[in-house]
């Protein structure tokens, strides 16, 4: 079991031979009324849903490298590479727990997101009748699953974001972000006298090695961290979130951020946490910050925690009618 | 690699210790949040000769119902096992369960009952739920369908070469504690 699986995935023209998408399918952006966004954001999740990233894979086998052939740590990261080939070449989900469905729609003015919500639902639903998705929409109180992925209050789930802006393209980005991280995310406020943080990056570097230490395996490690200082209880929480879209390996545009993410990664690989907190030195595979600004009063430090399977996706629609997937 | 198959006896059981890989083979039981509630609290009869020296999995599959009424597992990789913590050691005690199958270990109260009754914990690699979808060869049967709903039910399954690590035993042993007690002593150095 423990020969080094090399990661070696569907080819594109594959991909693309199997899309939901009829062949040749252009968009028109002139005419946003009528643009129908469900084939485009169901293709979207079926690739997400089985494929992962090739940044993400190429973090976790330059982890497995790095463990002791044979040990359970490197066994482990080979078997999560076994399973990324195996979700591709069926095309069925990475995880069973496919998570909450999490959208961003950037789109140019004349965009009746009213009308795009319904088709990105719609698409959502067809994907769980597919076996895409797991249906994860429960009653809070009662549990009661509807089946279907849809919070009839549609506020939930799926969770879509809009943005407008000045582009006259649409983009639309998913995030599957499951159950088991979900849990392990954490917000602190700063001073936190528990942890010895102060209201600076030394403080704000507490909080983030105190949340990875408490989270253990428990959110699929390796894991990816968005982190973000500032903003208020709910902007900083969705900051931290967005920031998991990044690729790993891609700079951080703030040079002291870049280096402070470069820093924490690494002392956090010195935890002995590893996959799926069976030790070893590969416990996070990246981490992104951004800072943000605050109430003078408030200073918030918020963690996502994106699991290994770091499910996401983007797809463009062009106003040439060209279609790309990223 | 150490292969098992149950129905599992305590016997067995008692000779496994933390590190160990076994590949399990048999029928196996999948309850999660609500199935562990409903156990802990109605004590269900029915249940008994389907859980006696049988293991339990931590899981919510995601399941295809083919045009013949069938079902098969799609994914099937292993929930967060802590969160069934209040229930387990109970559940194991009432059923006398030899196996339970998770991620991210659990704690103090169930491994005293791991120790009290007989019984492991199993640790499977999460996330990987296309390749242990694999190893889910049949659906025997589904209970609690309509009531829990798909993710909850108590699916019954046969599976091959289900591949685990102990990382929990039934004489105290736990890795989870370990790698824990390691990595606070690690943090409480880097935040000094």
């Amino acid at each position: 079991m423990s020969e080094c699986v090399i990661p070696t995935l569907t080819s594109n023209e594959v991909v693309a031979s199997k899309s939901v998408l009829p062949a040749g399918w252009k968009p028109n952006l002139k005419d946003l009324k009528s643009l129908d966004l469900t084939l485009p954001m169901l293709e979207l999740l079926r690739r997400s849903t089985s494929r992962l990233p090739q940044d993400v894979i190429d973090a976790l086998v330059k982890g497995r490298d790095a463990e002791e052939e044979g040990s359970r740590a490197f066994n482990t990261l080979n078997d999560m590479v076994r399973n990324i080939i195996l979700a591709d070449g069926h095309v069925t989900p990475l995880c069973q727990d496919t998570g909450t469905i999490i959208v961003w729609v950037r789109h140019p003015f004349g965009l009746s997101q009213r009308a795009a919500k319904q088709q990105i639902r719609a698409a959502v639903a067809e994907a769980t009748k597919r076996s895409w998705l797991r249906p994860n929409c429960v009653e809070a109180l009662s549990g009661k699953n509807t089946g279907t992925n849809m919070d009839p209050f549609h506020e939930g789930h799926p969770a879509v974001h809009f943005e407008e802006w000045d582009k006259p393209e649409v983009e639309i980005a998913v995030m599957q972000k499951g159950g088991g991280c979900e849990n392990v995310g954490a917000q602190y406020r700063l001073p936190d006298a528990a942890i010895g943080a102060g209201r600076d990056i030394k403080g704000v570097r507490k909080c983030i090695i105190d949340a990875v230490v408490k989270a253990q395996g428990q959110g699929c490690s390796p894991g990816i961290l968005g982190v973000a200082i500032g903003g208020d209880r709910v902007s900083s929480y969705e900051k931290s979130k967005e920031l998991i879209l990044r690729k790993l390996g891609t700079s951080n545009p703030d040079p002291k951020m870049d280096a402070f993410e470069k820093e924490i990664t690494a002392d956090l690989n010195t935890l002995g946490i590893g996959p799926m907190g069976y030790g070893g030195n590969t416990t996070v595979l990246g981490v992104m910050a951004e800072e943000m600004y605050r109430h003078p009063a408030s200073f918030y430090v918020s963690i996502s925690y994106m699991c290994w399977s770091s499910r996401r996706g983007s797809i463009t629609l062009k106003t040439n009618g060209e279609v790309s997937f990223d | 690699m150490i292969r098992l198959t149950t129905p599992i006896t305590e016997d067995q059981i008692r000779q496994l210790k933390v590190g160990d890989e076994v590949l399990l083979n048999g029928r196996v039981v999948l309850s999660r949040d609500m199935g562990h509630k409903y156990m802990k609290e109605q004590k269900p009869e029915w249940l008994k000769p389907i859980l006696e020296n049988m293991v339990i999995y931590h899981c919510g599959p995601v399941v295809k119902k083919h045009e013949d009424g069938h079902y098969s597992f799609v994914a099937a990789g292993p929930t967060t096992s802590i969160r069934e913590e209040p229930y387990q050691a109970d559940v194991i005690e009432t059923y006398k369960v030899r196996g339970v199958i998770g991620k991210g270990g659990m704690g103090k109260k169930t491994s005293e009952g791991l120790q009290k009754t007989g019984a492991v914990y199993l640790h499977a690699t999460g996330g990987a739920g296309s390749l242990l979808a694999e190893r889910c060869k049949r659906v025997v049967d589904v209970k609690m369908l309509e009531e829990f709903g798909s993710p909850e039910a108590f699916w019954i399954i046969e599976v091959e070469d289900f591949p685990l690590v102990v990382t929990m035993d039934s004489h105290g042993g736990s890795l989870h504690e370990i790698v824990a007690q390691q990595s606070q002593e690690r943090a409480k150095a880097l935040m000094a």
